[in-house]
Parts: structure tokens; C-alpha cells; sequence
């Protein structure tokens, strides 16, 4: 993640630290919280002095300082998970093959594993907290026959599963939920108060999801329960003792103490992690304010033109991304060294890397959209047969890459030749052959090589990794090269290919492989009724156009930093530096206008997402591409309206100019 | 400080106030001696009779039915879903024969206690006690709102087109380059308190209303005279309502709403539908907004005698605690520098001024440390021909040109007594060398008809052009002429905002593209 030096020196110098500032504040924030969890699990209404006393000497006592250790260790643990795996772009898995994919990915395993296991210590903490029958594993208890021996305590047993239970189910939610994911807030506020505003929503959501988990866990336990005890006495050579009611029956779980107690304990476990990941998510994202010029050369690479075109890592593009749109909007004397010349030679390089960098961040975006519509378009006419088999051969990727991109960051240049396509087939083992044929959803733009191509570097960090029409042409090579044959046969063996070898395919358009490619459609339409199946592969609906605007909140500062920057250049532009660019801007926007207009006729992709408001998983990528719309007509009306009637002495085409006038009118 | 003995006397009734030219206020006596103008926008004129009011009552329809046994698991789910706790409680009060007594009794006395603390809370907030109806009425800046024809209006900040929200709870659009008038409505738009455009926008408009606060997306070339609801995206959150007041950012990213039961203001991303909540204690509650013009702050009013202007970089505030009552209204002047605001239960304007430049970081400190004095309204008596008339009092609000030259007053007056009518008084401006108000003159409708509610177009050329709503239901138009002793408003914070590139076109053509013509 890490490669070059250059990009280093932010990870090292600012991430870091930040990470280790919010993880101290979860530090020193847990013992207010445990002291508070006491309480609630110790209270009783009958008896305040006396637990109110008790409570006291337990949180002063030596095993609650063990624990309280234990306890700062699970935070800053999880604390770590989060810089380890928190990211400012999205991974939308556009079905839910994909998203078991994600959920069985190895580092996603660990993930699992370590959470599991952190609930299990927190767990144990609980109970040692908590005291009374819950405390130890075992007791001494007397059998029918008199003999005593030591028994199995299964209070203490159901404590233990329930925490590793709930630990479990945060990181399975995180991934659906998308926890990582680490958004940036239109509204600055101080840390502080972002704390304050936004700790009921953790507490409600600790609480609700509490519940939900520990329900999950005792329809669990009520079936499976045995199994864990039947280990746990055996291994512990530990017996159970007859005479009370087994906890994975009715009866036993009914006990009201006992749900209360699982319950404070589970919020008790997610209110801390929460509140790690909330101190995460706001020094993360905090402003950080990136030099416009250094006057010693040494110091360029830390300036922001040279910093907005670094591709890696993303948190520094975004964060730089950020501050051009608020230097543009407040910063009089910043946009000045944005406007300025350099010194010997007179060359506005400040402006141009600026301006450059986000008008070619906005070109992508153009591309990627028109890629997009042209793959859905091509799809709702009639499929010539090449076009469908040239859509199969990509499946493989697009079903296992699903699995693999996310996290793992491969060079993307395996992505972008159409040999990685059979490259993938093969090297993914007995996985993909198996899946790949049997994707029943063809009309899906998913299915789809070009797309897939462009989604692929959005899930693995480097959306901006060279340019975008190199892909599409090359991808289109194929089929230029197969017209000028028979069309009908140029497909199969294309698709054959993919399916057996990687080496074949330019081969015999053969009749056997004419007979594979329609076993291959009974096969496909066969299992297409089936309902699992359906189920695992059909599209989500909306989740590609989420996932085609997943890192757009990069284009919308590029947006309002450019917008910004030209309205401030009307009359604080000394020499005349935005001119020049003034009209490769306005035509950048308005075709970008034009091809986000354009998406928006497509089907879902207008419907608003339900808003979750009782989760802790950041929604805000959902409408991302309505804030981009917006966004985007806001930009090029402060342009107009600041330009007015000059616009008319700026060089562009005729159809925008068509456009501005439209603008100039108030009309669009 | 100028006062309204300065003032030149009101015309007798029936006199309407035309227009202001060569620095006096002109009037006539009939619609007939009014000067042709080539580019006069439309006045409009909606009759009472003319709106259909909703016969329906806010309380259910639950009356209008039989009444049939369900059993008590069934009505207290029933009061649970209507009504909440508060209902449930009051149905196994009510249902006292069916159910034990302890639970009876008990769920009595918590219902007591309950009203108790709401009540001791309403005597701290004594707003809270209203109703959504009552409450928008109260804390409104339109005189007399649920008793108006028109409820709200508003410019559009680039065009010539006004939205116009009605007593039936329609919207209207009217834009004079376009044949349609699209009507606006919805289930939920109730109860309409104001109504703003969307800068930088050609289409969207944001409604407060009674329960939500929607933002309509109305597509100026679309030839539908009736919108579908589909078209109005419907921002709410839980105890914000009623929505008395909202402000658009000025570069129309963001925005504020407010409601007089909700503590915090609600910073509302519309595209994403999602929202901040600023919340700070005290105060009970916000019931007005006003962005200034630049951008940088933001006045947000309570409805105890406490107000805060927050300052949008980092969304800190500072308190004004006044003296007497609430702040009733406020306005900002074009470059964001100076506040003007009225206290209810006073007779005067007071204004702030904030030295420090936007752009440098803003602490309390630098910023005023009182309030002055500017204009004293208090009540004047002025001999005219036809008897005395008495002017002055309380004001209901307040409007200042895009300009800053022209100042409009909007005096309360007394509906009670005779020969105190509510009247708009006009003041003439001037912030250099210092701040002041000279006098102007008094705006007057038709005989029988008082001013409701008021707004300076955004981008007159010619001057200033005061935009009036009557409780007769006509909108007037009252144009200021005048040459504009100032700059026009580039450049005055480091971002030009709002500037009319209409303005002054013949000495703007023979220029060329980047010169700065402003000094």
C-alpha cells in the first residue's frame, strides 16, 4: 500500500499519528464507560448504598485493573484493525455472490477471527465485572448421590459464546454495512463537538444492535448450545450438573437477569469498539491544510499541486482533494499562490498541475459513465452473438474478481489486456469455470468487460491509474478483428477458449465448440430458473451505478475547487491564468453534465436508497451520485453566473455553447 | 440614530405608493395614474373567495365512525400507534373497568407526573404549550400569518420568476417569460411558513412546512402546470417540526432549517439527503434564519431572549443574550458585515458589526461587543389633513436591498385601535464614511389593506424593488429608482457573490473580459 517513499511521508507522518491520537482518546475514554457499565449491571433498586459501595470496591479491586488492562488492549487492537483496514472508497458488491465472496475473503477471515476472539476477552471481562454466578467456569456442586465434584458453570459458558457471538456478528455487519468506510462531512466542526453531536447515535446504535445480536445468539445457542458444552466439559473434564435446568432449553433462557446481563454486556462490547471506530472516522477525515508553494525545492513533494496528483494512497488524495475546495472557497490569500507565476520563467505551474489534475479526474468520469451507458445500451438492443460471448468471457472476472480485488491490491495491469481475462480463468483455480458459464444474468452491465475494467481499479484504490480509453479501445480490438470474419463463429471460440484453455483463443471456429456454446446456454438457461442461484447471482439493483460513483466525492471538490477558483479568478486573477483554461473547463463540465444527465435516464439509477439511520455503517456513498448532479449544475451556474455575457468571447463548440446559453438563461 | 419624526407624512388613505424616483416617494390616487414602465413584473391579486380551503379539521377522522368493542390488547395497540406513550396511557386510564386497578391507577399517575414535567418545561419554554398552527403563526416573519392570503413569497435570485405559497397550501410559480404557472402541492405541504429558491439553481425550491421541510425540483422548461409529488424530495427528522424558518447557503451547497421545538439547527446536505445537527442548549428552540449575503454567518434566533450568530467555517457561535425579548427578525447587509435585528417588546433596530473580514479566523473577541442603537421606531404622531395618525411600534421585519441602499421596515401597528395602521416605513442607507439611516419615506396599499409580508428583488437594475404582499391578497411591486451610490457588490469579500451581470450592460460591452472595472 505503501510503495513509493513520497507517499509515505503523509502515512507515516499524519495518519499514524492520528490513529494513535483517536486510539488514546478510546484509551482514556474506557474507564468513565466501564465505570458506567458497572453500575448498570450491578444496580439494583432495592439496595442503592450497598451497590453503590460495592461497585466501588470492585472497580478498585486487582482483577478489575487486570481486566481494565485486557480491556485497553482489545481497544487499542481494534483501534489498529481500523487504520488497517479503513477505506475512503467504497467496495459495493453488485450481488450477493459477490458479497459472500467479500465475506469469506482470507483477510476478511481474519478480520473475523480477531473479533471474535476480542469479544471473547471482552466477554470475560464482563463476567468478571459482573460477578455473582457468572464469574467462574467452574464451581463445586453435590450430586444425587452426595459426592461432590467440580461442575461446569454454563452462565459463565454463555457469557463467553455470546461475546465471541457478538464480536463475530460486528465484523460480518461491518462488511455488509460497509464499516470502513470512512466518509468526509460537508460541515467542518471540531472534533469535539463532532464527538459530542454524534455520540447518541452511538449509543443508540450500540444498544439496538446489541439487542439484535444477543437475540441472533440465543435462537443460536437454544439449537446448538450441546455441541460447546459437551467440548468445553469434556476437554475441562468438567460434569454438568443435573439438578439445574440446562441453559439451551426454554426454561433456562428464560431467565430475565440473565437477558438483561447479555444484553449490557453486548452494548457495553460494541459501545466501545463504536466509539474507537467514531475517534477513528473524525481524526481521520479532519482537515489538513497541504502547502501551496514551498520556496525551498526540497519541500515540493509536501505542496498540494504535487500531492493532487499522487495516485497512492487515496487518503491523501482525498485529503488534498479537500483542501483545494476549501482553499478555493475561503482562502483569498492561498488562491493567490494558486494564481501566481513561478518565478523565473513566469509559468503559472501551480494553476496548471491544479487545473489539470481535475479536469482529467473529471474526463474519467466522463469515461467511465459513457463506457457505462454504451455497455447498457448495447445490452438493451438486440445481443449479436460475439457481443454475448465476449460478455461471457469477462464473467470470470466478474464474479471472482469480486471475491479477490477487494482487498488484495494486484497490479492493475492485469486488469486492463484482454490476455488477463484468460489469465484469471485459469489461475482461479475451479472456482471460476464453475461459475463463470453460469451466470444467468447477461442483460447485467456487470457482466461486461469494459465495465468490469472500470470497476475494477475503483474496488482496488487507484481509480486514476492511467487513462481510460486505452481499455475501451483495446477491448473493442477483438471485435474489430472479428467482423472481418464470420461473425457468428468468431464468438465461440472465443468463449471456448476461456472456458478450457488460455492459449487457444484465436483458434478453429469449430463445430465442437459451436456444440459447447449452446450445452453451455441449456445449462445456463437451466440453472437460470433456479432459484438459489437466482438468487446469489441476480444484480442488486442501484449497486452499479453506486459502485460507477463510488469515489466521487474526489470529483465533487474537484468540482467546487475549480468553480471556486475560476469565480475568484474574475477579479482576483492578476495575470490572467484561468483564461487560458477557461474554455477546456467549461467543456470538461458540460460534457460530463451531459453524461451524467444521460445516467440518470437509466433504470434505478435515480431511485433514492433507504436511509438506515440506526447503524453505524456510513450511508453517505449511497448518494454520492446525486450529491455529484448537484454538485455539478451548482458548478458550471457559479461559472456562468459570475462570467455572465463574457462567456461569449470564450472558444467553445457550438453545441455548448448552446449549452451556456441554456445556463445564461436559467433554464436547465 | 434617525427616528420616525424625521420621516415626510404619510399620504392620506387611498393614496397607493407608486415608485420612488428623483429621491421622493410618488403616489396616486388609482390603479389608472400608475407610469407605464416597460419591464414592470406582474402584480397579482388573489381574492379570498377565490382559494379553497380545507373544511377538514387537523384532528382525525375518527368521529366520523361507528364506534365498535375491540378488545383492550387492540385499542392500546391502536393509542400506542396514534398517540405514543402518552396515548397508551391515557387508553388504560380511560379503560379502567377492564383492566386491573394497580395498572390503572398506576399508569394515572404517570400520566400526571408526565404532564407535570411538560408543563413545568412549558412554563420555562412557554412556546412549547402551542400549537404547530399557533407556533408558526407566532414566530413567522409575515404580520398576522395564519389569517393571510399569502403565506410566503420568494425570488428567484438570478431570474425574474417568484414562487408564492397560498392559505390553500399550493404553491405558485409565476415567471413572466413563461406562459405556465405551475401549481405546487403535496400531501405534507402543510401549513407553508417560508418558501426560498436555491442559489445557483435554476429549479429548486425549499418549503417549510408544517411537518417536513420538502425541496421541490421544478424544471423551468417543463410545460406541466401541476408537478408530481414525485418531484419534491422530502427532508424530515423527528421533533423538528414545525419548520418556521430556512436559509440556502448562498453558494447553494447547503441548507439551514429551523423549528421553534427543536434545540439545534439542522444543517441539511440536500442532494444527499443527509443532515448535521448543531445542537446547543438553551434557548428552547430557533425560530428564525438568515444566512449573510457572503456567506460567512449565520443568524439563528430563539424563542427566549437569547440569540447566536454562527460563523459557518468551523460552525462556532457566539450568544446574544438581549434584554428584553426574542429577536423577531434581522437582516444582513450585502457584504456580511453588519446585522441589523429587532427584539420583540422594543421599539428600535439595533446593529452589529463584525470587523474582522470573513477569511480570518473567527473568535469572539474580535467581534462587536455590543449592540447600537441605529433607528428608534417608536410611536409618532403626524398631523395630515384627514386627522392624526399614529405610526410606530413593534417591527415584524425587516428587509434590505441586494444593494444596501434602501432599508424596509415592516411596522406592526395595532389592528385594535383606529388610525394605527401596520405600515412599512423605508429608510435610505449609507455605510461610508459611517453606517447611517436617512429617512425615506412610508410604502401604503390601497385603503383597508395592511402589509403581510415583504422582499426586495435580488437583481433589480434600476435600483431597489420592493415587492409587497397585502391582506387583501395583491402583490404589489414598488420600485425604487435610483443610481447606486457604491460599488456593485464584486469583489467585496474575495468571493463575488450573487452579482448581477445584467447590471449596467452598455458600459460593460466595450470592455474586455478580465479587466476589473471596480476600483
Amino acid at each position: 500500500m505503501f510503495s513509493t517513499e513520497q507517499a509515505c511521508w503523509f502515512i507515516r507522518k499524519v495518519i499514524c499519528w492520528r490513529a494513535v491520537a483517536s486510539i488514546a482518546w478510546a484509551v482514556l475514554l474506557l474507564p468513565p464507560i466501564t465505570a458506567v457499565f458497572v453500575i448498570l449491571s450491578r444496580f439494583s433498586l432495592l439496595h442503592p448504598i450497598h451497590t453503590t459501595s460495592e461497585c466501588l470496591s470492585l472497580l478498585t479491586s486487582t482483577s478489575a485493573i487486570f481486566s481494565f488492562i485486557l480491556l485497553g488492549g482489545v481497544v487499542v487492537m481494534v483501534g489498529f484493525l481500523n487504520l488497517e483496514y479503513y477505506t475512503v472508497i467504497p467496495t459495493i458488491a453488485c450481488s450477493k455472490i459477490a458479497l459472500f465472496g467479500q465475506l469469506l475473503h482470507p483477510r476478511q477471515f481474519v478480520n473475523s477471527l480477531v473479533h471474535c476472539m476480542m469479544g471473547l476477552i471482552v466477554a470475560w471481562c464482563c463476567t468478571v465485572t459482573t460477578g455473582d454466578r457468572y464469574e467462574m467456569l467452574s464451581y463445586v456442586c453435590v450430586q444425587s448421590d452426595g459426592s461432590s465434584q467440580m461442575c461446569l458453570n454454563e452462565y459463565h459458558l454463555v457469557f463467553l459464546l455470546a461475546g465471541a457471538f457478538v464480536g463475530f456478528s460486528h465484523s460480518l455487519l461491518g462488511v455488509i454495512h460497509n464499516m470502513n468506510y470512512v466518509s468526509f462531512h460537508t460541515v467542518q466542526q471540531y472534533k469535539y463537538l463532532r464527538f459530542k453531536g454524534s455520540l447518541p447515535l452511538v449509543v443508540k446504535c450500540s444498544a439496538t444492535q446489541a439487542l439484535y445480536s444477543i437475540r441472533n445468539f440465543i435462537v443460536v445457542y437454544f439449537f446448538l448450545g450441546h455441541i460447546p458444552r459437551a467440548w468445553i466439559s469434556k476437554t475441562l473434564n468438567l460434569h454438568l450438573n443435573s439438578s439445574v435446568h440446562t441453559l439451551d432449553s426454554i426454561a433456562g433462557l428464560l431467565d430475565l437477569s440473565l437477558l438483561y446481563q447479555l444484553w449490557i454486556s453486548a452494548t457495553f462490547l460494541l459501545f466501545t469498539w463504536y466509539i474507537t471506530l467514531l475517534l477513528f472516522r473524525i481524526f481521520v477525515t479532519e482537515v489538513y491544510s497541504f502547502p501551496v508553494q514551498s520556496s525551498f525545492t526540497e519541500d515540493a513533494h509536501l505542496c498540494l499541486p504535487k500531492v493532487l496528483t499522487d495516485k497512492q494512497p487515496m487518503i491523501l488524495k482525498f485529503l488534498a482533494m479537500q483542501d483545494l475546495a476549501l482553499l478555493s472557497q475561503r482562502s483569498p490569500s492561498r488562491r493567490c499562490e494558486v494564481f501566481s507565476l513561478s518565478q523565473p520563467g513566469g509559468h503559472p505551474h501551480n494553476w496548471n498541475a491544479i487545473s489539470q489534475e481535475c479536469l482529467s479526474l473529471l474526463t474519467d468520469l466522463t469515461q467511465r459513465l459513457v463506457v457505462y451507458h454504451d455497455t447498457v445500451a448495447t445490452n438493451g438492443r438486440a445481443k449479436s452473438l460475439s457481443a454475448g460471448s465476449e460478455r461471457k468471457t469477462s464473467s470470470e472476472t466478474s464474479v471472482t474478481s469480486g471475491t479477490e480485488d477487494l482487498m488484495s491490491p494486484r497490479p492493475s495491469v492485469l486488469m486492463k489486456t484482454p490476455a488477463s481475462v484468460f489469465a484469471r480463468s485459469v489461475v482461479g483455480g475451479p472456482q471460476s469455470p464453475l461459475t463463470a458459464p453460469f451466470t444467468p444474468d447477461l442483460d447485467s452491465p456487470f457482466a461486461s468487460p469494459a465495465l468490469r475494467r472500470l470497476t475494477a481499479p475503483v474496488e482496488q484504490c487507484s481509480p486514476w491509474y492511467g487513462t481510460v480509453q486505452s481499455p475501451h479501445i483495446m477491448r473493442r480490438a477483438p471485435k474489430l478483428w472479428s467482423t472481418s470474419t464470420d461473425s457468428q463463429g468468431n464468438g465461440s471460440p472465443l468463449s471456448a477458449a476461456s472456458v478450457h484453455t488460455s492459449k487457444q483463443e484465436t483458434s478453429q471456429p469449430s463445430l465442437l465448440a459451436q456444440f459447447l456454446q449452446n450445452r453451455k446456454e441449456q445449462v445456463k438457461n437451466f440453472l437460470a430458473k433456479r432459484v438459489l442461484i437466482m438468487y446469489l447471482f441476480h444484480k442488486l439493483p442501484e449497486a452499479s451505478s453506486q459502485a460507477l460513483f463510488a469515489d466521487s466525492q474526489a470529483h465533487i471538490w474537484a468540482l467546487e475547487g475549480l468553480s471556486y477558483l475560476v469565480q475568484a479568478s474574475f477579479s482576483e486573477d492578476q495575470f490572467g491564468v484561468v483564461q487560458t483554461t477557461l474554455p477546456s473547463i467549461l467543456s470538461c463540465m458540460l460534457v460530463l453534465q451531459e453524461a451524467v444527465d444521460r445516467h440518470f435516464k437509466l433504470p434505478h439509477a435515480s431511485s433514492k436508497p433507504v436511509r438506515s439511520t440506526s447503524s453505524m455503517g456510513d450511508s453517505t456513498y449511497k448518494t454520492l451520485r446525486f450529491a455529484l448532479r448537484a454538485t455539478l449544475k451548482t458548478a458550471i451556474y457559479r461559472i456562468t453566473t459570475t462570467f455572465g455575457d463574457h462567456l461569449n468571447a470564450v472558444q467553445v463548440s457550438a453545441e455548448h455553447r448552446k449549452r451556456l446559453q441554456q445556463f445564461l438563461e436559467y433554464k436547465e | 440614530m434617525c427616528s420616525l419624526a424625521l420621516f415626510p407624512p404619510p399620504m392620506p388613505p387611498g393614496h397607493t405608493t407608486l415608485c420612488e424616483s428623483n429621491n421622493e416617494l410618488l403616489s396616486g390616487a388609482g390603479a389608472e395614474d400608475r407610469p407605464k414602465q416597460e419591464s414592470s413584473p406582474l402584480s397579482l391579486y388573489f381574492p379570498r373567495e377565490s382559494l379553497k380551503l380545507h373544511s377538514r379539521t387537523e384532528s382525525s377522522s375518527k368521529a366520523a365512525f361507528l364506534d365498535h368493542s375491540e378488545t383492550l390488547w387492540m385499542r392500546s395497540a391502536a393509542a400506542w400507534r396514534d398517540g405514543g406513550f402518552t396515548g397508551l396511557l391515557t387508553e388504560i386510564t380511560n379503560s379502567h373497568t377492564e383492566v386491573p386497578k394497580w395498572l390503572s391507577v398506576s399508569s394515572g399517575c404517570t400520566l400526571a407526573l408526565l404532564r407535570w414535567i411538560s408543563s413545568f418545561h412549558g412554563s420555562l419554554f412557554p412556546h412549547l404549550t402551542l400549537s404547530s398552527e399557533d407556533m408558526i403563526a407566532e414566530f413567522s416573519q409575515v404580520l398576522n400569518w395564519s389569517d393571510c392570503v399569502v403565506r410566503a413569497f420568494a425570488w428567484h435570485p438570478h431570474t425574474d420568476k417568484f414562487a408564492v405559497a397560498l392559505l390553500d397550501d399550493s404553491i405558485k410559480i409565476y415567471n413572466p417569460k413563461s406562459a405556465t404557472t405551475p401549481t405546487l402541492k403535496h400531501r405534507l405541504q402543510k401549513g407553508v411558513a417560508a418558501v426560498q429558491w436555491k442559489p445557483l439553481c435554476a429549479s429548486a425550491l425549499a418549503v417549510a412546512c408544517q411537518n417536513c421541510l420538502l425541496v421541490w425540483h421544478v424544471d423551468p422548461c417543463s410545460l406541466s402546470t401541476r408537478p408530481s409529488s414525485g418531484c419534491a424530495q422530502v427532508l424530515s427528522r423527528p421533533g423538528h417540526s414545525p419548520v418556521t424558518s430556512i436559509a440556502w447557503s448562498p453558494s447553494g451547497s447547503l441548507l439551514v432549517s429551523a423549528s421553534p421545538i427543536d434545540t439545534a439547527v439542522i444543517v441539511w446536505d440536500v442532494a444527499a439527503e443527509s443532515c448535521v445537527p448543531l445542537q446547543r442548549l438553551g434557548g428552547g428552540g430557533i425560530t428564525f434564519l438568515s444566512w449573510s449575503p457572503d456567506g460567512s454567518y449565520i443568524l439563528a434566533s430563539t424563542p427566549s431572549a437569547l440569540f447566536r450568530v454562527w460563523e459557518t467555517r468551523m460552525w462556532t457561535c457566539e450568544r446574544w443574550p438581549c434584554v428584553k425579548g426574542r429577536c423577531q427578525s434581522g437582516c444582513w447587509s450585502p457584504d456580511g458585515s453588519r446585522l441589523l435585528f429587532t427584539v420583540q417588546g422594543e421599539t428600535v433596530i439595533y446593529a452589529l458589526t463584525f470587523a474582522d473580514s470573513p477569511g480570518i479566523s473567527v473568535s469572539s473577541a474580535a467581534g462587536p461587543q455590543v449592540a447600537a442603537v441605529v433607528a428608534d421606531l417608536s410611536e409618532t404622531t403626524f398631523n395630515t389633513p384627514d386627522g392624526d395618525i399614529i405610526i410606530g411600534g413593534e417591527i415584524q421585519c425587516l428587509a434590505w436591498d441586494p444593494r444596501g441602499e434602501r432599508l424596509a421596515v415592516l411596522i406592526q401597528g395595532d389592528p385594535q385601535a383606529a388610525g394605527r395602521p401596520a405600515i412599512i416605513a423605508v429608510f435610505k442607507t449609507r455605510t461610508n464614511p459611517i453606517f447611517e439611516l436617512l429617512p425615506c419615506g412610508f410604502v401604503q396599499g390601497e385603503a383597508g389593506s395592511e402589509p403581510r409580508l415583504m422582499q426586495f428583488h435580488p437583481n433589480f437594475q434600476h435600483g431597489a424593488l420592493l415587492t409587497v404582499c397585502w391582506s387583501t391578497g395583491k402583490i404589489t411591486h414598488v420600485p425604487f429608482y435610483f443610481l447606486s451610490a457604491a460599488a456593485p457588490p464584486f469583489g467585496l469579500s474575495g468571493s463575488p457573490l450573487l452579482p448581477c451581470p445584467q447590471e449596467r450592460p452598455s458600459a460593460l460591452t466595450n470592455q474586455s473580459l478580465f479587466t476589473e472595472f471596480i476600483s
